[in-house]
């Protein structure tokens, strides 16, 4: 990986921005601007998701001749047109479907795409090309153009997962696993430590120290919810994005994950678990989010670093591919099928999907759609929104 | 037991120090620095037994200490025949039946391999253990088979100062590499690319060194690797080999998988990549500096020029300088397992099962046998974030609280530690309980019942109740908010195990 390159890179990026890299540093009162509290939901579908199985081209021969074992048949297919259906675990997003607040992106990837989970993660993480390698999440970027409230109680909640993701270097970022426990913890940590830092990492650990004393200052726990939470982890995870969601304190962005998509081998049971976690986690959020009022301020959206090779592998798998499908939902959301479906009759030298749609494409409609924030600084390059909200 | 691991150690010393003790030693402050880099965070009793020694002979010292076994008891299961996880067409009994001893037998495993760490007389062993545990990654939740990854355990700890290449090739056609990374799935019709691709981004060039073309000729070369279902071993299947014809990094050649290896170990990059991931684990984080990218570059080509010998390479990383810089000091974050094992060694926490010690650094996001997928834990300051910070607290906080007699279960109510430990117990009210498997709840409870600190003997054996000492014995830099002047040793070393500094070695 080049090393040289990220340090300058980041640099130009910066400075390219209005008020440039002080932002970070300056005292953040002056700089809040109001702006309604909409919140951004991601999800990770961590590993790869299998897009093709996912949502399905049922109607297209290609697909059951690369798939001959693992194809999901027409009969099991959830129909949304006469050529595209949803795999039947995720039965729990047809009533946002035919609410018309369930949009689906197909072929979203990036050109020359990297097969590698981690340098791809990577890539969709801090919203850069291929070539170049960068530091900091897109959000972290988005929160330096545009500051997060100070009365939030954090930029950003990453909950699950090993890492923050799209929030790393986030000035207020902060990894929560259980709100209450997270609660009863922070009394044991002192926010309030003057001594400046002597190296990277103990600068990490003080940053982490205030952005605790912050959010634990104004973080609420005690909402009772009669949405019934699915059991499990992502259950979990759901559950506390909904009592984080429903703080008269605001947050701009929540961060789930939810692993185990790399299904290189006997990929129909352990998929269609996935699937059932995320549609019943996915509609769990959605009732929540409606019950505290807040749907229609709430954008939701899947991502993982790539999608899935077309032809099964010999092992009742899938290997690593490239573009799939996404989700986005929300109350505001204009719902049905965007992107453009998977051409199996096209498919690269290595028998890979070409994409239809950049993801950065994506995240600029989030940055000038929901939250009107100038996306070209923050994804390094125009990309056009796409048409998935309603006014 | 403490006494006897001291012993063994000083013993070792001794041998590789003698007649040089008089030369200008190390002194107390480098040999702690030493150890805490090498091991855990050190007893004074260890620290003492370094400092005369020169950087060179300390070094040697423990490198001599290496071991290539284990020297705990291993669980009872380990040589019993092994069982074939149930697949897809065995009974739901079956499987949650397997299910469960699996988990068991996890939690054993874990707790054997954490009392190794504890009480071993080479720390370093561990360390590089780990750190290979780390690099050829495998994790439980796929190979279904503690069998296999105590198995995996005995082959990275043999080779752990060996021979690299010796060491790929053989982590290679291990059966948990080889179900977990694939290979044992994958046939000449339709090649699996898992392992291919990893062996070249994470084991042996590192990412961007190689074309996808590449992963895709080597996947055919490694078909024919197998798992035999009757023994758990290594088997070569030809009919699933591919014996074509392949281009791998520019060479062609009816190559298998072996053959691919060396090609790999042929070039320059794999010594540079090794030899960057010691320099990240055992100096600093960020190799940018031109004084450490040279001694990277010169221990690189050190490091093939000996034909991959480990010790070499790792010797002159010890040695070098650069390693005493310091902007170093301080520079590392602890590992969930580097704290929780330096906190027990160092301040002389008493046990009987380290169970409850492999479940804290699995709580902190170091679950051993289980990294969370092929690249490892991530590390560095990837380990802190705000929800692993407060737990970090919450340890150090409880295990103070542990000079009690009901040790670690101090402060729990007695009625829910009851519920603990009867077997088949409802869920527990409140608390750590909740989020634990009901399989270790009674395992963890009656571990915790007999963990005992002492924090009278801890303090009077490390110089009395002087801070500045105390602070110096503990953290690699000054804390960031030193104790209050006029606080009682006990709330000296309280402010010092909750101080940010104690986070980084």
């Amino acid at each position: 990986m080049p090393r040289t390159a990220p340090h300058a890179l980041r640099r130009r990026l910066l400075l390219g921005m209005a008020g440039g890299p002080t932002l970070l540093l300056a005292p953040r009162a002056g700089l809040a601007q109001p702006r309604p509290g909409r919140l951004l939901v991601l999800v990770e579908l961590k590993g790869a998701n299998d897009g093709l199985n996912t949502v399905v081209p049922y109607a297209d021969a290609h697909y059951y001749a690369l798939r001959p074992r693992i194809a999901i048949r027409p009969e099991d297919v959830l129909a949304l047109s006469p050529t595209t259906g949803l795999h039947p675990a995720l039965a729990p997003l047809l009533p946002v479907w035919r609410a018309g607040e369930l949009a689906i992106v197909e072929g979203v990837g990036y050109p020359q795409p990297n097969l590698s989970h981690f340098r791809s993660i990577e890539i969709w993480d801090t919203a850069s090309s291929a070539q170049e390698v960068l530091q900091e999440g897109w959000l972290t970027r988005a929160f330096v153009a545009r500051p997060v409230p100070d009365g939030y109680l954090a930029d950003g909640v990453a909950v699950g997962g090993t890492d923050l993701g799209p929030l790393a270097g986030a000035p207020r970022g902060v990894a929560l696993a259980d709100p209450e426990q997270f609660l009863r913890q922070a009394r044991l940590i002192d926010g309030e430590r003057g001594t400046p830092a002597r190296n990277a990492a103990l600068r990490h650990i003080l940053q982490v120290e205030a952005n605790i004393a912050g959010a634990a200052a104004r973080l609420n726990a005690h909402h009772v919810f009669r949405t019934a939470f699915p059991a499990g982890p992502f259950g979990a995870q759901v559950r506390t994005a909904a009592q984080v969601a429903a703080n008269p304190a605001g947050v701009a962005a929540i961060r789930l994950s939810l692993g185990g998509f790399d299904t290189h081998q006997n990929q129909p049971g352990i998929h269609a678990n996935l699937l059932r976690q995320l549609g019943e986690g996915l509609a769990a959020l959605k009732g929540a989010l409606e019950e505290i009022g807040r749907w229609d301020d709430a954008l939701i959206m899947t991502y993982a670093e790539f999608g899935r090779r077309p032809r099964e592998n010999q092992s009742m798998g899938t290997d690593h591919g490239t573009a799939a499908p996404h989700f986005v939902m929300g109350g505001r959301v204009r719902g049905g099928l965007a992107g453009a479906p998977p051409r199996l009759d096209r498919l690269d030298t290595g028998g890979n999907l070409s994409h239809a749609v950049d993801f950065r494409a994506l995240y600029a409609t989030v940055l000038e759609r929901w939250w009107q924030v100038p996306s070209a600084p923050v994804l390094g390059g125009r990309f056009a929104p796409l048409d998935l909200l309603r006014g | 037991m403490r006494r006897l691991v001291a012993a063994l150690l000083a013993g070792a010393l001794i041998g590789a120090g003698a007649g040089a003790a008089a030369a200008a030693g190390i002194g107390v402050d480098d040999a702690r620095f030493l150890l805490a880099r090498t091991g855990f965070a050190p007893t004074e009793a260890e620290v003492a037994r370094l400092a005369p020694l020169a950087r060179g002979e300390a070094v040697d010292a423990l490198l001599a200490a290496v071991r290539t076994a284990a020297a705990s008891v291993a669980p009872a299961w380990v040589d019993e025949p092994f069982e074939r996880p149930p697949g897809a067409q065995s009974s739901e009994d079956a499987r949650r039946a397997y299910q469960q001893r699996e988990i068991r037998r996890g939690l054993e495993l874990r707790s054997w391999w954490m009392r190794e760490m504890l009480e071993t007389p080479s720390p370093l062993t561990e360390r590089m253990t780990l750190f290979w545990h780390n690099h050829f990654v495998s994790a439980q939740q796929k190979v279904r088979s503690a069998q296999l990854m105590y198995r995996q355990n005995l082959l990275l700890r043999q080779h752990a100062l060996g021979n690299f290449g010796e060491l790929l090739h053989a982590a290679a056609k291990d059966p948990a590499m080889l179900v977990y990374l694939d290979a044992a799935t994958s046939r000449r019709a339709a090649p699996n690319e898992n392992f291919a691709r990893e062996v070249m981004e994470l084991f042996t060039l590192g990412e961007g060194r190689y074309a996808e073309r590449d992963i895709r000729e080597a996947a055919r070369a490694f078909t024919g690797w197998s798992v035999d279902p009757e023994t758990g071993r290594y088997r070569w299947r030809p009919l699933a080999h591919d014996d074509g014809v392949k281009t791998v990094l520019g060479r062609t050649g009816a190559f298998d998988g072996d053959a691919v290896l060396d090609i790999l170990l042929a070039e320059p990059a794999t010594a540079r990549f090794i030899v960057t991931k010691l320099w990240r684990e055992f100096v600093a984080p960020d190799t940018s500096h031109p004084a450490d990218a040279a001694e990277i570059e010169r221990i690189a080509a050190l490091f093939r020029g000996a034909r991959y010998d480990l010790r070499t390479a790792l010797r002159a990383i010890l040695t070098s300088p650069r390693f005493y810089a310091p902007e170093h000091r301080g520079a590392l974050v602890k590992s969930p397992v580097d704290l929780v094992v330096g906190l027990v060694r160092q301040l002389g926490v008493r046990y009987t099962d380290p169970l409850p010690f492999a479940m804290f650094a699995a709580g902190l996001g170091q679950n051993l046998f289980a990294p969370p997928n092929v690249r490892g834990w991530p590390g560095g300051e990837a380990w802190i974030n705000s929800s692993t910070l407060l737990a970090r607290r919450q340890l150090a906080e409880r295990l103070l609280r542990a000079d009690d007699p009901r040790g670690l279960m101090a402060g729990v109510p007695a009625a829910m530690t009851e519920a603990m430990l009867r077997p088949d117990a409802a869920p527990a009210d409140a608390g750590g309980a909740n989020r634990m498997r009901p399989e270790a709840r009674a395992p963890f409870a009656r571990a915790a019942l007999e963990v005992h600190l002492d924090v009278d003997a801890f303090v009077t054996a490390s110089g009395g109740p002087a801070g500045a000492s105390l602070a110096r014995i503990l953290l690699a830099v000054p804390p960031v908010t030193p104790p209050p002047a006029g606080s009682t040793p006990r709330q000296q070393l309280r402010a010092l195990l909750h101080d940010p500094a104690y986070q980084v070695k």
